[in-house]
């Protein structure tokens, strides 16, 4: 099971750059760099908040920017980030989501949200929710006030997105993905149940189109270090 | 009804539609780096089998020893994302295009090189970069890590069917010209985000005329303009490159294979949700200026200023003309420059070093630069050291590596193969993003000939000053 997302409530952290690529977000390498080996384990790094936006958050000698969004006080429970457009472009790398979500945030507002990274927020609970740009700009001037002034609240079984002004926002999102959402369904978990389809579908493709399949050379499986 | 390239692969590939233009798609080709040992402890947690080793390749890129260290560690001995693909392959059974061997490589350049990317096939592979081999005529995308462990499981991925978008080149590219000049030209009129949510088919008579090797750098810029697929239509020159690869079809289905291929192209009157055409007949060699590859300019253009693009986009272009230390409206040629870079996945191929060795001949870099070569693939190194070019660029003073990502993420023998804070790269790579190559870094994407340019001349300069 994955953890379901009902319902979020808290500030929003307002960054609105265009573009923000997902080597921004995960500056992947720099925990490895520090400590001179690599944690090998399925999300790589036990520093994941901490290493959030580490080019954008810290200084050359690894300070806090005091400016920065998340580094102010206010913003450091943020569960919300109200971002510019094509959030998350550029790299696959899973660790964007895995790093937001450690720091708190379980919802991601922007007018565009890269494609890789939208599948990657499904597959982790974080709401990935797209407004038109003015939506974007009315939520981000209400969020700046921060915590405790300003919380937001997404509430998925009522499709929702309320401002701290009140002012409520409806939610559209593919039934299936937020079906998984509500019942933290797991995508994996649900296509293994209809594998039998995969295996018809594949038993069919062969014969079809023998030479997608039928390779002039036999790839070796399985050979030994 | 007319159908687009999309349209014709996606409904061979679907096995159920999920709704909303949601499908479970059949993956034909899963790719494996060496970032992917993630997910086989996933896989392994979840005491799950690899379903299909048989359609399951995998090779190590990211993390290998390409410059610096490459001597001291030519078969990822203890390199332990390496030692793990080996282990999961050994377990798993899963055909390893290993560290060393002669068929080791970038793995979106040994997938066309070894025959694996064929046209009409599904591609997937846990690298943004896998649009690279849509060039085949291949619906070829990136996967996150758990969309990764889903393909494991159960050789299938869901997807939602992205609108179609065609770009339309034409015209005749002036010399100095390159496939990378072109596509950066392209990002730099659409924008990063111009092709957000789309699938981008490339088109017209510069692709027809195009090479299959140039045509792998088109696409591979897909994402960058914000596309999570690319797409070329196979033609005569994509059947002539695949003719003889290991991986292709068998001997007895490629007379059956090339029928079917050819009728993998949007139909006439095909409807594209969007359409763009450009003329490539006046552009420049191009070079980034800013922290986007859409941040780009033609060699002899100055420095945009920030207010020029109004609202956020000044703000952005202004972080950016910070970060890069440039100054608006300065000329960008004569910025001086201490690192260059030639290779990666956009830009490794045999025609990228031939293009680049065909300026470094007979010259030197200048003294104060380092310059670094590593071939994208071994096939691709043995057959420019046996041409000659290997001798040439040492002759020039660049250092020759081995294949591998290297300094394009910054990622190459476990993060080592940096450029250093504000040091200035000239790069043939795709992503000139904040910190891309390093903390700092600070990156300038061009082609092999004005990567090779800057190095001669100890900063960015234009190659056809060069001859």
């Amino acid at each position: 099971m994955a953890e379901a997302f009902t319902t979020v409530i808290g500030a929003a952290a307002p960054l609105l750059r265009d573009n923000i690529d997902t080597d921004s977000i995960s500056p992947g390498s720099r925990s490895a760099r520090r400590s001179g080996k690599t944690e090998f384990s399925e999300k790589g790094t036990s520093q994941l908040a901490e290493d959030l936006f580490a080019n954008w958050r810290y200084d050359e000698n690894g300070n806090a920017i005091a400016g920065f969004v998340l580094n102010q006080p206010k913003f450091r429970d943020a569960r919300m980030l109200i971002a510019g457009a094509n959030f998350g472009c550029g790299s696959s790398r899973e660790s964007a989501v895995w790093m937001l979500k450690e720091f708190g945030i379980r919802c991601i507002v922007a007018p565009g949200i890269a494609e890789i990274f939208t599948n990657n927020c499904f597959a982790n609970s974080v709401l990935p929710l797209t407004f038109p740009e003015a939506t974007v700009r009315e939520l981000a001037a209400e969020a700046a006030p921060g915590a405790p002034a300003a919380m937001f609240t997404v509430d998925l079984a009522a499709n929702t997105l309320t401002a701290p002004s009140g002012r409520t926002w409806q939610i559209s999102l593919p039934a299936f993905r937020r079906r998984g959402l509500l019942e933290g369904l797991d995508e994996l978990a649900v296509t293994l149940q209809d594998q039998e389809q995969i295996e018809r579908f594949y038993a069919h493709a062969r014969p079809e189109w023998p030479w997608s399949y039928q390779l002039g050379k036999s790839p070796q499986l399985g050979k030994s270090p | 009804m007319p159908l687009t390239l999309l349209d014709k692969l996606w409904q061979r590939h679907s096995i159920a539609d999920l709704g909303e233009g949601f499908h479970l798609l059949f993956v034909d080709r899963h790719l494996l780096n060496d970032l992917a040992g993630r997910g086989f402890l996933t896989l392994n947690r979840r005491g799950l089998p690899l379903q299909h080793p048989e359609l399951t390749f995998a090779t190590a890129d990211h993390t290998v020893a390409t410059l610096w260290n490459a001597d001291a560690d030519p078969r990822g001995l203890h390199n332990d994302y390496v030692k793990n693909l080996r282990e999961n392959a050994a377990t798993h059974g899963f055909h390893l295009f290993d560290v060393g061997d002669a068929s080791h490589g970038i793995v979106h350049i040994i997938a066309a090189e070894q025959g694996l990317a064929l046209p009409g096939l599904t591609i997937a592979c846990g690298d943004s970069h896998t649009c690279t081999l849509g060039a085949m005529g291949a619906l070829a995308w990136g996967i996150g890590q758990s969309e990764l462990v889903h393909v494991l499981a159960t050789q299938a991925s869901v997807q939602r069917k992205p609108h179609a978008l065609r770009i339309t080149l034409e015209g005749t590219a002036p010399d100095g010209v390159t496939a990378k000049d072109i596509i950066l030209y392209a990002i730099g009129r659409l924008g990063v985000a111009g092709a957000a949510g789309y699938a981008v088919e490339f088109a017209g008579s510069v692709i027809a005329r195009m090479p299959m090797e140039g045509r792998f750098t088109v696409c591979n810029m897909a994402v960058e303009l914000g596309a999570r697929f690319g797409l070329i239509a196979p033609d005569d020159n994509t059947i002539a490159y695949l003719k003889g690869r290991p991986f292709a079809p068998r001997s007895d289905l490629w007379d059956d294979a090339v029928r079917d291929w050819k009728t993998l192209r949007s139909d006439a009157g095909a409807i594209f949700a969007v359409e763009r055409t450009i003329d490539v007949s006046s552009i420049e060699p191009q070079i980034t200026w800013g922290t986007n590859p859409g941040q780009v300019i033609g060699i002899s253009e100055n420095i945009p200023q920030p207010d020029a693009f109004g609202g956020d986009a000044a703000t952005s272009a202004q972080a950016a003309l910070d970060y890069v230390g440039l100054t608006a409206g300065a000329p960008i040629k004569g910025t001086p420059i201490d690192l260059v870079f030639i290779g990666s996945c956009v830009n490794g191929r045999l025609s990228d070093l031939r293009e680049a060795a065909s300026i470094a001949r007979g010259r030197k870099i200048a003294p104060h630069v380092t310059a670094w070569i590593s071939p994208g693939s071994e096939p691709v190194r043995r057959a420019a050291e046996a041409e000659g070019l290997a001798d040439i660029f040492r002759a020039a003073g660049f250092n020759w590596g081995r294949p591998g990502c290297s300094m394009c993420a910054a990622s190459g023998d476990l993060m080592r193969e940096i450029a250093l804070p504000k040091q200035r790269v000239v790069s043939t790579t795709n992503r000139n993003f904040v910190g891309r190559q390093g903390p700092g870094s600070r990156t300038h994407l061009a082609s092999p000939a004005m990567a090779v340019a800057a190095a001669l001349k100890g900063c960015i300069a234009d190659v056809r000053e060069l001859g």
